[in-house]
């Protein structure tokens, strides 16, 4: 059976980055992968999305209503917008982080209360932390989303593969020893 | 070797194997990552035209000289190279020429959802879909030999799924195909009528029925039989989320190369399958086609014709299967719209002209400066297309004063887009005595579709130096006076307040050019990294001025006003724009300010 991973996040929280270390270690795996980014207006503070699928044989990655298998929601509230997209006994990863969007930033929508509470009551699979804490205590912010990657690695069941090695491969030498940090933190979340 | 790879990026691959040396394209999504791409190839010459036209002509000027030769551009792209797109089918090719169009089903960024597949009827060219990233890379070498083969240029139709989805991809070496001869040939390559009206009979008798044949043989269009009692047509990206949602339960006839259409092949799987859909996304092209054979389909009344066709969508149709169950929760999240960045160099200019919303009407464009046209600025009345943004400031303009509306027009459009396709309004509008107000913001880069170059940035897509052109000479050149030009600062709001009073007392037409680079650009983050804003609370008055502004770094937690040092890049519009001299600039270590 095939696997399909919703990643939904804020413009700017590197999301696509993380997408694009897992698709590459699905595929050394063995796995057939298809990933599917759209970045139209990703720089600018929009909600983002990737779909990820693995398995024998993929053809499309778009996933629709209640078709993942794994939500990751790099904010708490893009959890809410995406979650009819989640099958019924699938798994929540919720970073309880919050990025106010401009509506509510200039006062003209407000940022719900209570989310991860709604989130636990009604989703049967819930796993929440606070990945910025995370990497702010490790020194550096920007690493959450290594973080998210080390939780959403675990909760697959997909710590063998060399993820480490990706880490260093996509990012920067001066942050690989924060990162892979960040990562082994996720790792140990759950 | 195999790698993980996104529909552009294996058309890039694509066009290093097939030997191509000419690349040319104006950005766009979802096309942009081609040229990107390609440029890594150091055998390939490529560059950012100036427009799409400019970009399909390069390659053929590239084609009829002897080389393999392509452009690449997004869907609305097309149409701004309509016009050598038609003749150029008339005239054929001598290396190879590929148009590589990418459509927007679903319209993730864009501001229609034309099918382009339309425009190989209309003009005649061959047309080539490939599925997914593998069908990029071998399917644009096919296009090359195809468009040698029957000389003829060949659209190459992509779609957002095909470019931006990331599969295996299987490489090749890239094979030198060198120049051809060039052999001057004036009833071949100059299309006056004479030469034209030969050239069009001869294409109709001679190269499409060729083409038509080929349809019917070639391996690009082929049936998958499976189970008989469903067929599906399909291609592009539907055929490969008809094989996700259907696997091997239905057989298949997917195309892939979609003009001429394969009649026969048609004919042959209406009898093997009882019950044909017709799955595409948009315009029902193959489904008009295959019922004016006389064969019974399924098409849109079915499916939807506008947006994508999703898996989830294909197994409603076909199978009649239920949405699958989910959450649903009582908490709805607050929209998160895309807005301009923290310390773009386009908000001051844009509060600015809010603050005249009864005196001025905005005729705006596309460019991260649309986004201005969104709350709380709210500046805008129309988008529509590139250079819009001046040309139907100019109409506007003349019947706001038939109307006697008492009303001043500014139309606004960036750098990228004043070269593209803005000068020719700014022409007009000199020209036709306009009193247009042209606002050019210059923040030395195309934004919007992810920081390309262009001609005022002074680099070229290779990294190299090149000339930068020069905005207000041209402008100058053009003949605005020089006492209705004014090149500002956006982030001084004085400057803003004072161009904008000119203008609105100016007559004739008046141009201001904003000068200050976008705030992503890499330097101009490390340049600004230690600057931020800070709001003193004990001043504040919580009167809301500076929320107005729409700044994301700025919001109000729990009735005090916040600034996030982290996104500020201490523009200091906020700190202009507070009564109460409550926001201060800062700045931590280095860095330099304005
Ligand atoms: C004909 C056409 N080609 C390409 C695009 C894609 N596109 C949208 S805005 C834009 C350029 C914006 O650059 P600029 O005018 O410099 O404004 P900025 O985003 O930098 O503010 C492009 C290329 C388009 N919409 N239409
Ligand atoms: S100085 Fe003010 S307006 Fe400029 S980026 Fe910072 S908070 Fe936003
Ligand atoms: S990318 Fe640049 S031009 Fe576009 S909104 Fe951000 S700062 Fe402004």
């Amino acid at each position: 059976m095939n696997k399909s991973l919703l990643l939904a996040g804020v413009g700017g929280q590197g999301i696509i980055l993380v997408s694009k270390i897992l698709s590459e270690g699905l595929m050394e795996e063995g796995y057939d992968v298809k990933m599917s980014e759209i970045h139209g207006m990703s720089q600018r503070g929009g909600s983002v999305t990737t779909q990820i699928k693995f398995g024998e044989k993929v053809y499309s990655p778009i996933i629709n209503a209640g078709e993942a298998d794994v939500l990751v929601a790099f904010e708490k509230i893009e959890a809410l917008r995406y979650i009819e997209n989640l099958k019924s006994g699938g798994t929540l990863i919720v970073n309880e982080e919050e990025i106010f969007p401009l509506p509510v930033l200039a006062g003209l929508e407000e940022y719900p209360d209570g989310v991860i509470e709604e989130l636990k009551n009604k989703v049967d699979h819930v796993i929440n932390i606070d990945a910025r804490k995370v990497a702010l205590d490790l020194g550096e912010a920007k690493s959450s989303n290594i973080v998210m990657l080390g939780v959403t690695v675990k909760a697959l069941g997909l710590e063998d593969i060399d993820w480490e090695g990706k880490i260093k491969k996509y990012l920067p030498a001066k942050t690989h020893e924060k990162n892979i940090l960040a990562f082994r933190k996720g790792l140990e979340t759950l | 070797m195999k790698k993980l790879m996104t529909g552009n990026e294996a058309i890039a691959r694509g066009a290093y194997e097939a030997g191509v040396l000419v690349a040319c394209a104006y950005p766009g999504t979802p096309s942009t990552e081609i040229l990107e791409n390609v440029s890594a190839y150091d055998e390939i010459y490529s560059e950012w035209s100036t427009n799409e036209k400019v970009a399909l002509e390069v390659a053929f000027g590239a084609s009829v000289a002897g080389a393999r030769a392509m452009a690449s551009m997004k869907h609305v792209g097309l149409n701004v190279a309509a016009d050598p797109f038609f003749t150029i089918a008339y005239e054929g090719v001598n290396g190879g020429l590929v148009v590589i169009t990418a459509d927007e089903p679903g319209m993730h960024s864009s501001q229609n959802e034309q099918d382009n597949r339309l425009y190989a009827p209309h003009a005649k060219v061959a047309l080539i879909e490939p599925s997914d990233s593998q069908e990029c890379k071998d399917y644009l070498k096919r296009a090359f030999e195809i468009s040698e083969q029957f000389d003829t240029a060949v659209l190459f139709r992509v779609t957002t799924r095909v470019c931006h989805t990331k599969g295996i991809v299987e490489l090749g070496e890239r094979e030198e195909v060198g120049i051809k001869e060039y052999i001057k040939n004036p009833k071949k390559y100059i299309m006056v009528p004479a030469n034209a009206k030969e050239k069009h009979i001869e294409m109709e008798r001679d190269r499409l029925p060729k083409l038509h044949e080929f349809s019917n043989t070639t391996d690009l269009n082929r049936i998958e039989l499976n189970d008989s009692k469903i067929g599906v047509v399909t291609s592009g990206a539907c055929y490969m989320n008809a094989k996700e949602a259907l696997g091997d339960k239905v057989s298949y006839l997917k195309i892939g190369f979609s003009y001429p259409l394969p009649d026969e092949k048609f004919k042959e799987f209406a009898e093997k399958v009882e019950k044909i859909y017709v799955i595409e996304e948009n315009e029902p092209y193959m489904e008009n086609f295959i019922k004016a054979l006389g064969i019974d389909c399924i098409g849109k009344e079915e499916f939807p014709l506008c947006g994508e066709i999703t898996p989830q969508i294909i197994k409603k149709v076909v199978l009649g299967e239920k949405t699958p169950s989910t959450y649903k929760l009582d908490i709805l999240p607050p929209n998160r719209p895309p807005a301009l960045c923290a310390g773009c160099p386009h908000r001051g200019i844009f509060y600015e002209m809010s603050k005249y919303k009864n005196k001025i009407n905005v005729t705006s464009d596309i460019g991260c400066y649309s986004l201005g046209a969104s709350a709380p600025l709210s500046v805008g009345d129309t988008v529509v297309c590139m250079g819009a943004g001046f040309s139907a400031g100019i109409g506007f303009d003349r019947v706001n004063k038939m109307a006697q509306r008492g009303k001043k027009v500014f139309g606004v459009l960036g750098d990228s887009t004043f070269f593209h396709s803005g000068m020719t309004g700014l022409v007009d509008a000199v020209y036709n005595k306009s009193d247009l107000v042209m606002v050019i913001l210059d923040n030395r880069i195309t934004a919007m579709t992810g920081h390309q170059e262009n001609p005022g940035t002074g680099k070229n897509i290779m990294g190299e130096e090149a000339p930068m052109i020069d905005i207000v000479s041209i402008v100058k050149a053009c003949g605005v006076k020089e006492e209705n030009i004014r090149v500002i600062n956006p982030y001084i709001m004085s400057q803003n307040k004072e161009a904008i009073k000119s203008a609105l007392e100016a007559k004739g037409p008046f141009v201001i050019v904003t000068k200050q680079p976008c705030a992503l650009i890499k330097e101009v983050q490390k340049k600004r990294a230690n600057l931020y804003s800070e709001v003193d609370n004990e001043k504040c008055t919580k009167c809301k001025a500076c929320l107005r502004i729409g700044c994301p770094a700025i919001s109000m937690v729990d009735g005090r006003v916040l600034i996030d040092k982290v996104q500020c890049n201490g523009c200091t519009v906020c700190v202009q724009t507070c009564p109460y001299k409550a926001i201060k600039v800062h700045q931590e270590r280095g860095g330099e300010n304005e």
